[in-house]
């Protein structure tokens, strides 16, 4: 029934929306003092107002306005002068009150955009709102087959997690994106995730939930403007499955609709297993839910002069800070794109700001730590070693302490914890054989040991003369400095190049 | 004039997952069109110069410091619930079979 994503694509065009909803890390919840900790034995993070006792009311958090208001400026939304909170009624457990305060038709920010790279080219993503809510609690269903909503027997539910504040940034629809769909929607998660990061606002962790989107989906036929019915799949855990469940989607509807079919509105759930997505419940319409005003908050109106703070106070976004580092460090797009990959960015920049030059800087941490890290499969940021220290490493490298076969060794003591690169060094002896006598006499003994080479060399055949180096650097136990003994061995010799 | 219809009752009370009879369903329709009127009076005395307000209070920014307040134990935020397994709210199945 599905269709080859190729020639889903050839018949059709599609077009993305994206819902992406980011835990806030207050350290109390949205509208009570309850901690918000990760992970906590059930229920012990709850109080009379989030679990919703009768006369309990709620206050909102300043820090998650706060927070908010500088999320929608790092995406270029304008922040209302004046917003309420409303109510979303609804009848399900997730939310002991039976409605979800959230926002409605005024949210704090709106009319955004950001920009993405795809495959060198850049997507302008327009945002069309950024509100401000409430997380639900966590409902498992017990008994039935699957272990899912329908056909268990009963649910039971956590409400540690009702109430924490929840951002949910919803993107005007993107059309255009043709066969990278996949991609901008990825690239779009992965530069909101770097966003939240830098200003410090959530820890963006999708295996813990903490970072959660909603893909939306729709096609239409080649040539025609008019957009198709759209499908909203949730339950994408990672940015791989973002990917993964647009591209599922598209295969999906292509073939409902190649075969004359119609696609229904309506939530999809998305299998990590399969990478395929499967019907949900349907969605119910937005006058269901009865929104109005939340008569228990009062209004919001952010000062401008506190907004206009706020905005000069950003950090440096990611994207500007990428197009900073790639000027200053001269790099290609591709090495960037490495870069990016290994979340280097930060190690390197403080690498380089302890006085490595960039390029080496990028070598060590993107060559022989990369190598170390994907071995015993950590990231770059825990491995046991400073910028400082590579910082001093390259630095041994560059006054012709150490070669880089030594540094090597250096970088294995350090991380092994045998201390700072100056202890290694002395630790373990590695440093250069300076010494023109101890050199000299290496040599010697080289020479002695290997009459044929000699004799090569001295008729004229001077790339033997690697044959004579390699051996000055195996007796040395890789500690000459290899030019320097080609030199000598050279002179010795009677030879010159 | 009669503003809500039986057809009405039967939504709001599906949204609501009450069972009602359709001798319920007039009932509750008559009520609902009653406060409705009653609610509609006030659009009578609205005037140029009286802004539509949700709120009765002319507050605004009324926020707390995010800061950590006790929470209730597991046993006392559970002693009113009536049914518990493993710590948590037991509530009966959310939906049926799927279709």
């Amino acid at each position: 029934m599905t269709m080859l994503y190729d020639e889903a694509l050839d018949r059709f065009e599609p077009v993305l929306g994206l819902e992406t909803h980011v835990e806030l890390g207050t350290k109390s919840k949205m509208f009570c003092g309850c901690k918000t900790a990760f992970g906590a034995p059930p229920n012990t993070q709850v109080c009379p107002t989030c679990l919703a006792f009768p006369g309990a009311l709620p206050v909102a958090n300043a820090m998650a306005i706060e927070s908010t208001i500088r999320i929608g400026l790092a995406l270029n939304c304008s922040i209302a002068e004046w917003c309420r909170f409303a109510r979303k009624n609804y009848f399900y457990p997730d939310m002991p009150k039976n409605y979800q305060i959230s926002q409605y038709d005024e949210p704090l920010c709106f009319d955004g955009y950001i920009d993405v790279e795809v495959n060198g080219e850049t997507v302008r993503i327009e945002i069309e709102r950024v509100h401000l809510e409430e997380d639900t609690g966590k409902s498992t269903h017990v008994g039935g087959a699957t272990g899912r909503i329908h056909g268990a027997d009963y649910s039971i539910v956590d409400y540690n997690r009702a109430g924490i504040p929840l951002v949910e940034i919803v993107t005007k629809p993107i059309p255009g994106t043709d066969r990278l769909a996949p991609e901008v929607a990825k690239a779009y998660v992965t530069e909101l995730r770097e966003i939240m990061r830098s200003l410090g606002v959530s820890d963006v962790r999708m295996e813990e939930g903490s970072l959660r989107c909603d893909v939306n989906v729709s096609l239409m036929p080649r040539g025609s403007s008019e957009w198709g019915t759209r499908t909203e799949t949730k339950n994408v855990n990672s940015l791989r499955s973002v990917e993964r469940a647009v591209r599922s989607e598209i295969e999906r509807q292509a073939g409902v609709l190649a075969a004359g079919g119609k696609i229904t509105q309506e939530t999809r759930h998305f299998h990590e297993d399969s990478g395929t997505t499967t019907s949900g419940r349907s969605k119910e319409e937005a006058q269901d839910y009865r929104y109005f005003p939340e008569p228990d908050l009062v209004p919001i109106a952010p000062d401008p002069a506190w907004v206009a703070e706020l905005k000069a106070a950003l950090p440096e976004l990611p994207s500007v800070r990428r197009k900073r580092l790639q000027a200053e460090w001269g790099l290609s797009d591709l090495d960037m794109q490495a870069m990016h990959n290994a979340d280097a960015f930060d190690l390197v920049e403080a690498t380089v700001a302890a006085g490595a030059p960039p390029a080496d800087a990028r070598k060590w941490w993107m060559g022989e730590l990369a190598r170390r890290a994907n071995e015993s499969g950590t990231s770059l940021a825990e491995l046991p070693i400073t910028p400082a220290q590579i910082a001093r490493v390259t630095e041994l490298v560059a006054s012709g302490a150490l070669n880089d076969k030594l540094a090597r060794e250096v970088l294995e003591g350090v991380l092994a914890g045998e201390g700072t690169p100056d202890e290694v060094v002395e630790k373990r002896g590695l440093r250069i054989v300076n010494d023109e006598g101890e050199l000299s006499a290496i040599i010697d003994k080289v020479l002695a040991d290997n009459a044929d080479a000699v004799e090569k060399v001295r008729s004229g055949k001077i790339a033997a003369a690697g044959a004579l180096v390699g051996g000055v650097m195996r007796a040395s136990k890789g500690k000459a400095d290899a030019a320097r003994a080609r030199q000598l061995i050279l002179d010795k010799l009677g030879v010159s190049e | 004039m009669s503003a809500i219809t039986r057809d009405e009752v039967a939504h709001l009370a599906r949204l609501s997952r009450l069972a009602l009879t359709d001798d319920e369903l007039d009932h509750y329709a008559t009520q609902l069109d009653a406060i409705i009127e009653s609610v509609a009076k006030v659009a009578e005395v609205a005037a140029e110069d009286v802004p539509p307000s949700s709120h009765a209070l002319p507050l605004t920014n009324v926020f707390r410091a995010d800061e950590v307040r006790p929470c209730l134990t597991p046993e006392q935020a559970l002693s009113g619930a009536p049914a518990v397994e493993d710590d948590r709210f037991r509530v009966p199945r959310i939906l049926g079979e799927e279709a």
